[in-house]
């Protein structure tokens, strides 16, 4: 039997913010503390074991009213998968005119997750 | 759709919006549901969307477009159902006056770059100009005056928008959301934030953002301190933080000196009512923002308001219901619809820092949005008068609460004024 350590989480379900306490050996959870609710317990687990976020940046657009696309992950990802997909974002180009909701990069680094465009970029009008 | 172009634009109009942000766009909708047949939406922007469209995280629709979305695509949907509802969008617009002088109808002074300066009649009004950042100069911040001093929305702009980053390493001051969505959007752009700091000795931001935006990047969060000096000749050098006591006086002799070329201020903001102040709409000290009804209608007859206009929400999609609700009384208004008459006042009581509606009839039921002064990180109690209590979890000044007055708690209620406290349950029980 392993030694069993404790990790701490803000609780992001409502704004009590409760100081979650989490016991774990071996990546298995012992025990949960500090929660007020069921919410709270399941949102302990969830940061413990698999923390997902969502991911939002912009990737350089040409030919479009501005030069940058806003794009975002179509689900949310593995939280440490978070800066690798900003900095695989950075080599994209896309041309206008876009549709919100046009995949731009599948699977994106294997998380799972498509890159979509979280706006349609119209062509700027000729000079 | 019109887009800095006059061709289309008529000369009259049933109901007229000024901005075309959450708020106008669910007010200009609104109006056409309830009877408005000509809409016209003015934003001096160059596209519709307002300040969603640099908010490129995720956070947006949950409870307005049931989804979990970006701010510019929030954009594009309300764009998008009002032009389904044949509503004219006039952006690269600005309105100059509204004159509501006599009879039913405003007169609205337009200059945009293709129209010049134009009159545009309409016989009730939307004012939806949301909200504008406090700056430095509302501080009174010490120290020198060089560049790269940025509130945090405009440096959201440059980054988002345009592509360019303000500086290299930055230091924000405020903790409001906006403060720290830029502290993760900057970080994951590959500048280094040194620290956000805030005079309060709680987050002005929701605890998800300290969470993912601070916590996940260890982007310390410096309570109870703030910025006592600025250095640099032309570009900021560095900045002097201090802690501050129980008085939220600095502690000098505590203070210590960070190197950054780039201070951010994310410390509230400034319903913008530069264009009410010129109809002469009644105005809330406590809020900044227009008194309205319960229908959203200001003191003046025909002219209503949604949205940041009128009191600083944390979520576009409480703008967007709220403006509905506006948008909607200019179109019964327009209808020959009589609006319900409100009899009783609404007024902040313990613990509250403003509230709206500012009044409620006594024949319906309302829902009133308020924010407290104190967080109360405990079982809270919010009460309306003595006629109606809610029990929640806990409150905090950065996440607007709310509590419904029906009629069925005003049945035996014959005074004119109603208080909203917030207070501890311990102390509602004592009491």
């Amino acid at each position: 039997m392993s030694a069993v350590g404790t990790a701490t989480y803000l609780c992001t379900s409502c704004p009590l913010g409760c100081r979650l306490e989490v016991d774990a050996a071996d990546g298995d959870i012992v025990e949960i503390r500090g929660f007020e609710c069921k919410r709270g317990e399941r949102y302990a687990k969830q940061e413990h074991l698999d923390p997902r976020r969502q991911v939002s940046t912009t990737v350089r657009v040409t030919g479009g009213i501005l030069p940058r696309l806003p794009v975002r992950v179509s689900e949310p990802v593995a939280r440490d998968s978070v800066r690798a997909i900003v900095d695989a974002l950075r080599t994209v180009r896309v041309v206008a005119p876009v549709r919100c909701g046009a995949v731009l990069v599948a699977d994106v680094l294997g998380t799972g997750a498509d890159v979509i465009a979280a706006r349609s970029m119209r062509r700027a009008p000729r000079a | 759709m019109i887009t800095g172009d006059a061709q289309h634009l008529a000369s009259s109009y049933d109901t007229v919006v000024v901005g075309a942000g959450p708020a106008g766009l669910a007010a200009a909708l609104g109006a056409r549901e309830t009877g408005a047949e000509r809409v016209l939406v003015v934003d001096r922007e160059r596209e519709a969307g307002g300040i969603l469209l640099q908010c490129i995280h995720s956070g947006f629709g949950l409870h307005y477009f049931a989804e979990e979305i970006t701010g510019p695509e929030y954009a594009e949907r309300a764009l998008e159902q009002v032009l389904e509802h044949e509503v004219d969008v006039l952006t690269d617009a600005f309105v100059m006056d509204i004159d509501s002088g006599a009879g039913s109808s405003s007169r609205l002074a337009l200059m945009s770059p293709s129209l010049g300066i134009t009159t545009v009649h309409t016989e009730t009004a939307v004012l939806a100009m949301g909200a504008r950042e406090r700056t430095r100069g509302a501080l009174a911040l010490p120290g020198a005056r060089p560049a790269g001093i940025f509130t945090a929305g405009l440096a959201q702009k440059m980054v988002n928008l345009h592509g360019y980053l303000p500086g290299r390493r930055a230091v924000i001051l405020g903790s409001g959301d906006i403060g720290l969505i830029m502290a993760r959007r900057l970080t994951l752009e590959g500048v280094e934030v040194a620290g956000v700091f805030e005079l309060m000795p709680y987050a002005g931001g929701l605890g998800r953002n300290v969470v993912q935006c601070l916590d996940d990047f260890d982007i310390p969060l410096h309570l109870s301190t703030t910025v006592v000096d600025i250095a640099g000749r032309d570009r900021v050098e560095r900045v002097t933080v201090a802690p501050v006591d129980a008085h939220l006086v600095p502690q000098r002799d505590r203070a210590w000196t960070i190197p950054c070329d780039t201070l951010l201020l994310s410390v509230g903001l400034i319903p913008e009512n530069e264009l009410s102040r010129t109809l002469g709409v009644r105005l809330d000290p406590l809020t900044g923002g227009p008194v309205v009804t319960s229908q959203m209608e200001t003191s003046l007859p025909g002219i209503f308001a949604g949205g940041n206009v009128v009191h600083i929400n944390d979520l576009a999609d409480w703008v967007s219901e709220e403006s509905l609700i506006a948008g909607r009384s200019a179109g019964r208004r327009v209808a020959g619809t009589r609006l319900p008459d409100d009899n009783i006042r609404i007024v902040p009581g313990d613990n509250v820092a403003s509230v709206v509606p500012h009044s409620i009839s006594s024949e319906r039921a309302h829902t009133l949005y308020f924010r407290v002064r104190e967080p109360i990180r405990e079982d809270a109690v919010i009460r309306l008068g003595s006629l109606h209590q809610r029990k929640v979890r806990a409150l905090v000044p950065a996440e607007m609460a709310s509590i419904k007055a029906a009629p069925r708690f005003l049945e035996d209620f014959h005074g004119d004024v109603l208080r909203v406290d917030a207070v501890p349950a311990s102390r509602a029980a004592a009491s």
